[in-house]
This record gives structure tokens, sequence and C-alpha cells, in this order.
């Protein structure tokens, strides 16, 4: 049994803003704006700040507000969005058979209270006696729930309701893809009709420029378009929510739900840098589902090498099928890591719900010569993962 | 009517020992794995016990080194078993719950004793410290483990790193089970491991209040269900499962050695951490579980327990089977491996499958050690000593922070 997928609702939070028409309206700016950068905080990385935000419009309970560390009131905030936009929100009988998959990291540090302990610390005769008094009396008690991963997909059933699932992935980039990948499965495989996905980063976070750069990913030094990173290779950290209501077609036509996009296909698989063999692998299962037209191309690229490269050489096989038009999503907001390609599943959706698609983000991007109603999602993890989705408008029908 | 999903391989380690047999021997003698921890200095530490594996090359490595290990030797036990596939080539997916562990304490202490001035140290210097410095990094990315371990086992597709809190060993089975039920995939490996007895881990879990205390007597200091009660005890250790379509398993005449016959799951909206007072999704998520494997709670022999030793968790477990179970809730046994093998934490529900379908196998029920009665308690916990029982039908249940409640139905081979 295959059952159609829709895409009923998206959150959307990052550096431009909150919602479909923020971001629509600055992702549509043809004039390669700046980036929002913040330069300093996690110097020496650069990472795109989120935009200011009224927590109290999705988060209403101060208290609630309170028991998050800011990566959890993102996703919660953002999940607040994606089941209000796909008229979910606030509905018990729905939120019941909500089934959730969150991609989490890792906890937000207090860096006060490390700094604090290395600098008492290190120099003492013996650090691990002393580390335990120090812990035991610096770490605030609540911080371990408001980092705790599988914490965010519990804050969004507290805020928001959501009850009839809740799993929690992890693994970075894949986590992502993998949520939005074993929720399309469900739906269409009728273990489930309604699904929530998504994940969320804070990207000014210093423990988290230190886990990225020391792994080799993360950009130092100046920022440039994600297509044009060259020698200085590495992704900009984006502050981002990202989060997708997934639906089986006719449990949203039946409650009179608007559909914004068919999730078509998804996959993802393991993946080495330097090797372009799974994805394109992936893209053979999909293929016979490309329609003829401008197949529009939303890309996860993250400025990393060599997975940026290995993308390029993708989507170099890619364009001799076909005509495609490429937009990077980094260059504009940055990478969200766990966030990304939910984000870009969300802008996808987006830009098919409103008929359109968006000018390039960088001037090495062509415009599109046809109007685009297919769209790829593409994920090439830093590290490891790739994952492609396909998504088309709902005014396509039949086979292509 | 979707596919019938089977054990044909499990592995097991914890602080009682490695392996099935010798582990299920400790089960069956009352052995607690409990006791001092040796691996780090306890000064200053409201509880210094815990369930730690330190038999291990690397019981005194970072947590996600020995998380790896663990995994990799249950693993190992559960394929060997299964006899599917070959070395370096597994038929099917990993679903792997491993603990969110954040950088060793040792690694920035030690960047800071080599610099000149630590005082005056910025996080700056610590992003140069350890830039392009992979080797002290890349274990804390929380997807290393599962490719190291796909890579080594040669499992199909992404590698799925998971977390549900101590849920999480239940939900990597949950996930697998639905991916050959979609017809995905004929069989699966399902993994829960945690090697994560750290400093910063028990100071946050002792921070909530959640830990015992009893430091003089580890051995009964995980007392689930028992009056006076007063938390959990921190274990390490890791289960591992071979799952497959029953069809597959017959097909190549696998030996079953149990059946994953029903996954329920309810989220619980009420608070971080605890569960709602009226139960509600306690009770869902079993009842769920149940209606899963077309059976009625009639039909359920023998409850494996998440029973913890907190005052809340046993008290909610209760008032669950009450609800759930109503007059037959009172001799319908249910115990806890946790009074011996301590929490296992992301490793527990797969710990716990595990020892549920050695239960079965044996036809022998795990005792609840350290029992005395609690009158708000009315449970036959199988107290204090093991017995014989046939278990056709089994509940394992595994509740966590965030609202996380799996109960997996797992029964006698067909």
């Amino acid at each position: 049994m295959t059952r159609e997928v829709w895409i009923t609702g998206i959150g959307l939070l990052s550096s431009l803003g909150e919602g479909p028409d923020a971001h629509w309206a600055a992702l549509s700016d043809p004039s390669f704006p700046d980036p929002i950068l913040d330069t300093q905080t996690c110097a020496p990385c650069p990472v795109h700040p989120l935009a200011a935000i009224d927590y109290d419009r999705q988060i209403p309970k101060k208290g609630d507000q309170r028991q998050m560390e800011p990566w959890q009131r993102i996703g919660t905030y953002a999940a607040g969005l994606a089941l209000a936009d796909a008229a979910v929100a606030g509905m018990p009988e729905l939120l019941a058979h909500t089934h959730m998959i969150v991609a989490a990291g890792g906890g937000e540090r207090d860096v006060a209270v490390d700094l604090a302990l290395v600098h008492d610390l290190a120099t003492a005769n013996d650090p691990a006696a002393a580390l335990n008094a120090r812990l035991m009396a610096d770490l605030r008690p609540t911080l371990f729930l408001a980092q705790l991963s599988n914490l965010l997909a519990g804050s969004i059933s507290i805020v928001h309701g959501v009850r009839g699932s809740s799993r929690t992935l992890m693994g970075e980039e894949a986590a992502g893809a993998d949520a939005a990948r074993i929720a399309h499965a469900r739906i269409a495989a009728g273990q489930a009709d309604l699904a929530l996905i998504g994940g969320a980063l804070n990207a000014v976070r210093q423990d988290l420029a230190m886990l990225y750069g020391g792994s080799g990913t993360a950009l130092r030094g100046p920022w440039r378009p994600v297509w044009q990173r060259g020698e200085n290779a590495g992704f900009a950290m984006g502050s981002q929510g990202g989060f997708v209501v997934l639906e089986e077609a006719r449990h949203a036509r039946a409650r009179g739900a608007r559909g914004l996009a068919r999730l078509v296909a998804i996959g993802s698989d393991i993946s080495r840098p330097g090797d372009t063999a799974p994805a394109e692998a992936i893209w053979a299962g999909m293929r016979a589902h490309r329609r003829p037209g401008t197949l529009g191309v939303i890309s996860g690229a993250t400025g990393a090498a060599p997975v940026t490269d290995d993308e390029h050489h993708f989507l170099a096989s890619l364009a001799a099928e076909g005509p495609i038009a490429v937009r990077a999503t980094g260059t504009r907001l940055g990478h969200g890591v766990e966030a990304a390609f939910p984000l870009n599943l969300a802008l996808a959706a987006l830009a098919l719900g409103r008929g359109g698609f968006y000018p390039p983000f960088e001037p090495g991007e062509a415009p599109a010569d046809a109007p685009v109603r297919q769209i790829l999602v593409t994920g090439f993890a830093a590290r490891r993962g790739q994952a492609l989705a396909l998504l088309e408008s709902l005014d396509q029908t039949g086979a292509p | 009517m979707s596919e019938t999903v089977v054990v044909t391989g499990m592995g097991v380690v914890t602080s009682l020992g490695q392996g099935r047999q010798a582990n299920w021997a400790a089960l069956m003698a009352g052995r607690c794995g409990i006791r001092r921890i040796t691996r780090f200095p306890t000064d200053a530490l409201r509880t210094a016990i815990a369930g730690t594996v330190d038999f291990l090359p690397q019981s005194g490595d970072t947590a996600p080194v020995l998380t790896e290990e663990l995994a990799r030797l249950a693993a190992e036990e559960a394929l060997a078993t299964a006899g599917l596939g070959t070395p370096g080539h597994f038929p099917g997916p990993l679903f792997l719950a491993v603990p969110p562990v954040e950088m060793d304490w040792r690694i920035r202490l030690s960047i800071g004793a080599g610099c000149d001035d630590p005082a005056h140290l910025g996080y700056d210097d610590l992003i140069n410290a350890t830039w392009r410095h992979s080797e002290l990094t890349d274990p804390f990315l929380f997807g290393t483990i599962a490719q190291s371990l796909a890579d080594r086992f040669g499992t199909t597709g992404s590698p799925v790193s998971l977390s549900t809190a101590c849920a999480s060993g239940a939900t990597a089975i949950q996930l697998a089970v639905e991916a050959i039920q979609r017809g995905e995939t004929d069989a699966a490996l399902a993994i829960g491991s945690d090697g994560s007895i750290t400093p910063e881990a028990v100071i946050r879990f002792s921070l909530l209040s959640a830990l015992s205390t009893r430091n003089d007597t580890p051995e009964s200091a995980a007392r689930p269900f028992a009056k006076g009660r007063e938390g959990f005890v921190m274990a390490e250790g890791a289960g591992a499962l071979v799952l497959e379509s029953l069809t597959a398993a017959r097909a190549r005449g696998a030996t079953i050695l149990g059946v994953i016959s029903g996954c329920g799951e309810m989220a619980d909206m009420f608070h971080r951490t605890r569960s709602s007072p009226d139960g509600h999704a306690i009770i869902g998520a079993m009842r769920n579980a149940i209606e899963a494997a077309g059976l009625t709670p009639d039909d359920i022999d023998y409850i494996n327990a998440h029973g913890t030793g907190t005052p809340e968790n046993d008290k909610m477990e209760c008032l669950g089977v009450m609800s759930v179970f109503g007059d037959r809730a009172t001799s319908l046994p249910i115990s806890s491996n946790k009074s011996m093998v301590g929490h296992t934490l992301s490793a527990a529900g797969a710990i716990e499958a595990v020892f549920t379908i050695e239960t079965i196998l044996h036809g022998r029920l795990p005792a609840t050690i350290n029992h005395e009665p609690d009158p708000a308690i009315p449970l036959d916990v199988v107290p204090n000593t093991p017995r014989d029982a046939t278990v056709r039908h089994a509940m394992s249940n595994s509740f966590g922070f965030g609202g996380q409640n799996v109960c997996l139905i797992i029964s006698a081979a067909p």
C-alpha cells in the first residue's frame, strides 16, 4: 500500500524572520543582499543569528520558556508555527494522532561555567576531584532538561499538545533527513495519517563552534556564498527552526486542510565524503517521477569540503538530464545541521504552494527559465549522509 | 495485515557481565551489579554508586568510546545467534539508541593545563586549540557511533541514532519493527547502548534529585517498588536484537527466540519529568501495545517493569497497571531487572527486551531484589526470589523524561 503524502503546514524561523511571508519576501529579493551575520560571538567562526522573536506568541507561558535553552525555544516555536499553518494547532483530536519525529543535536552548554571551571581547575593539583564540587555548585539543576536532546520533542508535547508519538533522532544532518523519510514512509504505508517533523539549531554557540571546528566542517574567517568558498571551505551555522506537517492526502481533504505540496519521494543513505554514489542511487529510485520542465533544486549545500564539490558534481549530472535551477539556502540562511533538511523541505513547499520559485541567491546560480512545478531538496551532509526529497505542486496530477 | 516481526538473535552486556549466559545466571542468582564508582573520584558527590561496566579495556575511556564498545559486543553476540548475513554484511538497517553525550571534561581541562595563562582563557581559545583536531571532537558528534557500527556490521541504508531518554532502547526496537512491518526490509538490527557514567552525567541526575544516595549499601540501593525507595541507580550496558519478518526467518530456517507482537506509544504532555497524575499516557501506551498485538489484558502473563526505584515512576507505573489490568493487577507478576543491573538509561529498553525473551525461553521470572512491601503498591513484584512460570505474552515497559512512554508486547515463538 502506498498512499499520497502532502505537506499541509510549515514552520519557519531563521535570521530572516519567522513564517512564510517573511521568508518568501526576503528570499524573493533578487539583489543578492548581504547575509545577516554575527562574526564576533563565535569568532573565528561567522554564524547567522536568529531574527528578534517574541516567543510569547507560540510559547505563552514564561515558565515553559524558562525551562528551555534557546535551541528548544526555537524548535518549539517553529513547531507551533507549522501546526498552526496546518490548522492542527489547538485541535486535540488531531494532536492525539499527530506523530512527531524531531531531529535534535546536543544540548547547549553553559559556557560561563565551562570557562570558570577551566580557569580554576586547569592548574589544580587534583582537577578530577575538584571538578565534582564545582559542578555540584555551579551547574543549574534545570539546565540538564533545558538542553537534553529529546526535550525539544517533550516541550512540543507540553506546549502544543502533540501526543500521538514522540521520537527524537540524532546524528547531525542525517537526523533531519531521516525524520522526514521515516514519517513519509509511515504515512505512505498506513502506519500514520498525520506527522510533525523538524529540527532546530541555535547557531550562536561557542561550544558548537568548538565541536564543528574540531571536526573540520565549520567555516573560519571571511564569509562567501556556499558555492564560492573554495579553499576556505566550511559551513556557517545558521540559527533555524524548520518544521513540516506531513499528512495523508485523503486525511487532509477530509478535514478541508490546504495542501502546499506533494512529497513524492524521499531517500537517504550513509555516505563518505568524495562519493556521490548514494545520492545517484537515491535519484535513480525517484527519477521516474520527474516531469518535463525545469526542476527546482533547494540545495542544502553546506560550503564544507569536499561534500559541496560532491553535490556540485551530482547536480551537474542531474542538469544533463534536463533543466534545473539550483538555490543553495545556506548562502542566505546558513547551515542548520539537524534543522537543515526539514527547513529546506519547508522552503520547497512554500514555493510550490505559492506557484513560484526563488531568484538566484548568488550570481553563480542561474535564473529558472520556466515555471518550477517540481523541486528536489538535497542534503549532502558535512560528515555523513546524503538525502534527496522530490516535491511537486498539487496541480500536477497523474503519472509524469 | 502487517508482517509479524520476530527476534532471531540477541546479545547483552551489563554490569553483571558480558553475554546472555552470564547475565541470566546472575539474574537468577539475584546478584546485583551496582557498586562504588571507582573510575573517577567521587569527592563531593551525593551519589557515589553506579552499575558501571568496569571489565572492558574501554571502561575508563570517554562515554562515546565505551558506548560504542558495549554496542559492538552486544551486537556481535546477537549476530552470532542469528546467523544472518555474512560478517560485515548485515541485510538490514541499524537503529541505535545512544546517550547524547557532550565533550569530556578531561579534554577541556587538558587544553587549559596546556596553555600559558589558563586563568584568562576564552572560549575562542578552546575553539582554536581544538581546530581541526577531529580526534578530540568527532566522538562527540552524535552520528559517529552509528556510522562506525554501520561500517563494521555492514548494515544497509542510513544508520539511525536516536534518543527518547529512558525509553530509547524500546524506541530503537519500535522503529525497527515498523520498518519491517512496512515491508522496507526483511531484517533490522536494534541496539540500545549506554556507557555514559561520567562525573557531569552523575551530577546532572543528582541535581534533579533522581538518584539513590545509599552509597554505603550499593547492592541494596536499587529498590524498585519497595517501601523507602528514593531514587534510581545509573548503570551502563547494551542490548542488541536481530529482528526479522516471520516469513524471512522461516524461509531460512532460523531459530525464532521470540516475537515482538505489539508496540504501543503515547506521549505525555503534562510535565518534563512527571507523568500526568491520572496516568493516561502510560495507560494509553500499555493499551495501544496490547491492541497492536491483537490481544487483551487477560492474555498478558508477565510484565517486565520500567521499575526505576524512584518514588514517582513506581507509583505511576503501579497506577497504570492497576488501571489496565483491573482485578488481575494484584496477581499478575511484574518485576524490575533494574533492581540488579541498575538503570541503564538509553540501553534499558533493549536490555530489558532481551531479558524478557530470556524469561519466556527459560520459563522463569527474574525477581525484584531488595524488596520490602509498600502498602501503596499492591502488586506481585516477584519479591526477592525468582520463580517458574509459563509466559506466553509479556509486556516490557519503558518510560522517559519528556513524556516518553513505550510498551512492547513480547511473545513466545509461534
